[in-house]
């Protein structure tokens, strides 16, 4: 199904970034791979780089990955682990950073949003511009 | 002489930042997330843990693999911020990173690091209102082919000014931001621990001499 574009979850916290993707497979099914991560590197509230990364790459396929994360922090550091993924796997047509985006979203309405319009095929564009609709 | 002015750096930075752990923690409950105080302490204890490794390394290497532990150890946004802030002094550094217009190069590219990063610049209540004067200051003194010393007075100087203004500033970058107005007559935390960095290499730099 990697034909779809994937979800990752990134929250200060394991629980609400559990809970969130719970959400997301109850409403919109299994089609969508989903990927999430909490808690910074001592298992402690915060995000953690090298965690953000794995699950990137656990889920990243050619339709891309939609990231949707909450406070700023784990958007920096999810940022950071794309340019890292970047770096690592080198720049060009495919290269992760042109497939993976980070979705300016409320985190629990954007993942399901954005999983929703992933499951219907759409592009990645497609599927963040939907989820970032709730930013208003 | 280097690999031991490179030890110094990181035993005082590590040291300056558990003794002021609970200080910046305190300040970023006020204003942030709480979590600036055991994050940088977190980041700085696993800079630390690699001293000696890190000591052996030319200045590009040991700055960039010093922000990547602040990166991958840190679990808040100040990881990616110090860390790119390291990183990117490593690549603009030489191997010797042997005078102030040097290192006032070096912090330069460094800090374009943190404003792409944080996107953000100064006049917003950051660290980078602390980082940019410094660096401003330095050029200059290099310009001017200002003693070492003087130099130093001159960045000192520019950090404490840089964390007074940022105090009064109004937030509009990261968890302070949402307070708007309320963040006024705060210290921010990033502010507040680039200072405290600054006078540290500073002290180091002044026992090197």
């Amino acid at each position: 199904m990697s034909e779809h574009v994937a979800i990752v979850i990134v929250s200060h916290s394991a629980d609400v970034a559990k809970g969130t993707a719970d959400m997301v497979r109850q409403m919109v099914g299994q089609e969508v791979r989903l990927a999430w991560t909490g808690g910074d590197p001592d298992g402690g509230l915060g995000t953690d780089v090298a965690k953000i990364k794995a699950a990137i790459e656990s889920v990243l396929g050619p339709a891309g990955v939609a990231v949707l994360v909450d406070l700023g922090g784990a958007e920096t550091n999810s940022e950071m682990a794309v340019e890292l993924l970047a770096a690592e796997h080198g720049a060009g047509q495919g290269a992760p950073e042109n497939k993976v985006r980070i979705c300016n979203a409320p985190i629990v309405e954007g993942a399901v949003m954005a999983a929703t319009e992933a499951a219907g095929g759409s592009s990645l564009d497609d599927v963040c511009a939907t989820a970032e609709e709730l930013s208003g | 002489m280097n690999d031991d002015l490179k030890l110094r750096l990181i035993d005082a930075t590590a040291a300056v930042i558990r003794d002021n752990a609970e200080r910046l923690t305190e300040l970023d409950q006020a204003i942030g997330d709480g979590d600036h105080g055991i994050n940088m302490k977190r980041g700085f204890e696993a800079i630390a843990a690699e001293r000696d490794a890190l000591a052996r390394l030319a200045w590009p290497q040991a700055l960039h693999k010093a922000g990547m532990a602040l990166v991958m150890k840190v679990g808040g946004a100040s990881g990616p911020l110090y860390g790119s802030l390291l990183m990117q002094m490593g690549k603009a550094a030489d191997e010797e990173l042997g005078s102030i217009g040097d290192l006032a190069t070096c912090l330069g590219a460094g800090i374009e690091a943190v404003k792409q990063r944080g996107k953000s610049s100064t006049g917003q209540k950051t660290m980078l209102d602390v980082l940019v004067p410094v660096q401003q200051t330095l050029q200059q003194a290099a310009g001017n082919g200002a003693e070492l010393a003087a130099a130093i007075a001159a960045a000192r100087r520019a950090a404490d000014e840089g964390q007074a203004a940022a105090k009064e500033m109004v937030a509009t970058k990261g968890r302070a931001s949402y307070l708007g107005e309320r963040s006024k007559g705060h210290d921010d935390p990033g502010a507040t621990s680039s200072r405290l960095l600054v006078h540290t290499v500073c002290d180091v730099l002044e026992g090197a001499r």
